[in-house]
């Protein structure tokens, strides 16, 4: 379809920067089925632009010969999908009830009068973009602050999260807690796009907390284990494993190559590591 | 902080959790050398009908919340029906509470890759879709990480490990949605529509991605597959209850020693997940608690030896959901914190029908009429009210998740109400307060 596909003169622009990651998002769903494409499309928007933008709305709809509208329906409907532009780094606080009985709300309150900015809102150097964010799934870390959605303060405090925003605003990156090594906002949409993340040890970032390992933890330190794991267990069987009633049906592809798995090109990562 | 006594330590069951403990468990050959990708090739040398049969022997309940038998499900996909039929895990992540998914991911990736292989192969797919919520960035990372390591060693792709079985599996982001956890909501949002839910009949097993044959499971579920494949269905039915088998990785947060996950036989009690907690916080005193989520009706201080499995906890009057225990105290007010809760919900009402849509918007105000001293007795009559009439009238469980903690505070702490509305407590939300509400 790419060859045919005529831009709009709004979205032509994008398009040129665009349109080659566009159809690589295109070939991981069905033929006929490019639509489900529309969410990762919006997030690649957001890499060129910070939010999506009349012009970005136009790209997506043009390449999937949707209208503006139907676009327009989707990014409305979802919160990551930014509707003005935004800072270098969002940094979202948890105010969701338990973060928030254990300080979100203070840690909330703080940045905005530290910053001077509300809700989705950035400040005047364009480098912040200030969210109260609901449940972050981290509620054993109760409260958690986020920088461009990788977990960043454990156990926040008022003080530790305006540490972080000044750090942030001088230009320097401080280690997420839990998170791979932070980069821009408009670099993370192009892995929330699908994309790997291709920078130089950001997969292996992100130690387990304590928390996260506390049962499993406590039962190693106690010599607790589930007996009686024996993993040639036989799979009792009544068939043969391999007759035409065990077949897939396909849907008409494209089909995924080994060398472009989620878009990514062959002497990735994966080569690196085997190497090591 | 009190140490765990050793027959609560016994109820420990890592299995799911275990290779957490391994820091290069998300890297392919760590995973291999851990029993990984060996259920793979079990799985592939036997007929599929066998394994949805071990499945079903195993008595493996989905880990998202209803509890629905897997094997079940993987039998209602109709075979020899001529279509392509499609797996979609469900890893949205985001009931409050909820915390199990995401370290999963994060930590032990592949696990969920090799699940998903097996139970794609179990229902004849070729093409599987991990939906992981887009906040998920890390998870998602490794995920994705693991995904291309499993292509390029043969586990993903064509001819898997020369069984003549072919795999696509796409990790796809969403875009910030609560309700796209709801299966339906989240079938539309992967066709790239808003996430709404759908009216069902039709289920996805008849019609679901793409209006194909689809199985929708939830991360720890298909997790849980390849342990299953291995150690076989009386292992797993050797750990829970004799109708929630096997292990739950138990979230658990709030007025609390030690937060954390806690993987568990199904069945222990509150009281004894406390204890291997280390205790409540110094100076807190349980009050109330969520069992599964905040879309579970609550569950107080009587409520600590309920069996935490599917039947105990319904019989408690609550719902087991995603074992995500958010604990509160005597130092937490429940009629803010089921305004905050309540906040969430009107914020990611999808908007579709009326009474969730507009039924949040108004309690929302109501309560913070209540908070701000100005609520009235007729106040706690429109709530419930409000709530009777979400409740049971929505599409999905939205709405009745969102009525179910108006509920069972007006039930358990309708004194808390009064004491805003008679004076006795100071007005909890400012004008400052309000400003930052959504």
């Amino acid at each position: 379809m790419s060859e045919t596909v005529e831009f709009s003169p709004a979205a032509a622009p994008l398009a040129e920067k665009l349109l080659e990651p566009a159809l690589e998002i295109l070939a991981r769903y069905p033929i006929g089925r490019e639509r489900s494409a529309l969410l990762p499309l919006l997030h690649l928007v957001q890499t060129e632009e910070g939010f999506v933008s009349p012009q970005g709305v136009a790209f997506c709809a043009d390449l999937l010969g949707i209208t503006k509208a139907q676009v327009g329906a989707v990014a409305t409907f979802y919160t990551m999908y930014k509707r003005r532009p935004t800072g270098e780094y969002l940094v979202s606080v948890c105010t969701n009830t338990l973060c928030n009985i254990m300080g979100g709300q203070e840690v909330y309150d703080g940045l905005v009068e530290h910053l001077g900015v509300g809700h989705d809102e950035t400040t005047a150097d364009g480098k912040i973009t200030l969210e109260h964010a609901e449940c972050l799934a981290a509620c054993d870390y109760a409260p958690v602050v986020t920088v461009n959605y990788d977990f960043a303060v454990d156990n926040v405090t008022p003080s530790a999260a305006v540490d972080l925003v000044e750090h942030l605003r001088k230009g320097e990156r401080p280690m997420p807690a839990r998170g791979a090594r932070i980069c821009s906002l408009k670099e993370m949409q192009h892995q929330l796009a699908g994309f790997a993340d291709e920078r130089d040890g950001a997969v292996a970032d992100g130690p387990a907390g304590a928390p996260t390992l506390r049962g499993v933890t406590l039962a190693q330190e106690h010599g607790v284990a589930v007996a009686n794991f024996a993993i040639d267990t036989p799979i009792p069987t009544t068939k043969p494993a391999r007759d035409e009633s065990a077949k897939a049906v396909k849907d008409p592809g494209p089909r995924t190559t080994k060398a472009s798995a989620n878009g990514k090109v062959a002497g990735s990562s994966v080569g690196n590591e085997e190497k090591k | 902080m009190t140490q765990p006594r050793r027959e609560v330590l016994q109820k420990l069951t890592p299995v799911l959790t275990k290779r957490w403990l391994s820091p290069d468990a998300w890297k392919i050959d760590t995973y291999e050398r851990l029993d990984g990708y060996a259920a793979v090739r079990k799985a592939l040398d036997v007929h599929p009908d066998d394994l949805i049969q071990l499945i079903k022997d195993s008595g493996l309940r989905g880990r998202g919340g209803a509890g629905f038998p897997t094997g079940l499900k993987w039998g209602f996909i109709p075979q020899g029906d001529g279509k392509p039929h499609y797996l979609v895990i469900n890893a949205d992540e985001g009931e409050p509470g909820t915390c199990k998914d995401l370290p999963l991911m994060t930590y032990d990736p592949h696990s969920l890759v090799e699940g998903a292989i097996i139970a794609s192969y179990a229902i004849r797919a070729s093409r599987a879709f991990i939906y992981i919520r887009g906040e998920a960035v890390h998870a998602a990372r490794r995920l994705r990480h693991a995904v291309q390591e499993a292509y390029a060693k043969g586990y993903l792709g064509e001819n898997i490990l020369g069984s003549g079985f072919d795999l696509d599996l796409v990790v796809h982001s969403g875009a910030g949605a609560y309700i796209c956890g709801e299966e339906t909501a989240l079938l539309d949002s992967l066709e790239g529509f808003r996430g709404q839910p759908r009216l069902r009949p039709p289920f996805p097993a008849i019609a679901g991605l793409y209006a194909s044959p689809t199985v929708v499971n939830n991360v720890g579920t298909i997790a849980s597959v390849p342990y299953i494949v291995l150690g076989g269905a009386d292992w797993w039915k050797s750990m829970g209850t004799e109708k929630s088998s096997g292990p739950m990785i138990y979230s658990l947060s709030g007025r609390i020693a030690n937060p954390g996950q806690y993987e568990c036989g199904l069945g222990i009690t509150l009281r004894e997940l406390i204890e291997l907690a280390g205790g409540m916080t110094p100076g807190h005193n349980l009050k109330f608690w969520t069992p599964g989520g905040s879309s579970t009706p609550l569950l107080t201080a009587d409520h600590m030896d309920t069996p935490m499995d599917f039947e105990g906890v319904a019989a408690a009057g609550s719902i087991l959901g995603t074992t995500a225990m958010q604990i509160f105290s005597d130092q937490d007010c429940p009629v803010y914190a089921t305004w905050r809760w309540l906040e969430f919900y009107h914020h990611e009402s999808c908007g579709k029908c009326t009474p969730c849509r507009e039924g949040n918007y108004w309690m929302v105000r109501t309560y913070r009429r209540i908070l701000s001293g100005q609520g009235t007795h007729q106040d706690l009559d429109t709530l419930q009210d409000t709530a009777d009439n979400i409740f049971g009238r929505s599409f999905c469980g939205l709405g009745d998740g969102a009525a179910t903690p108006v509920m069972s505070t007006l039930k358990f702490f309708r004194q808390d109400y009064l004491d805003y509305i008679e004076g006795r407590t100071a007005p909890r939300l400012s004008e400052k307060t309000l400003v930052g509400a959504h």
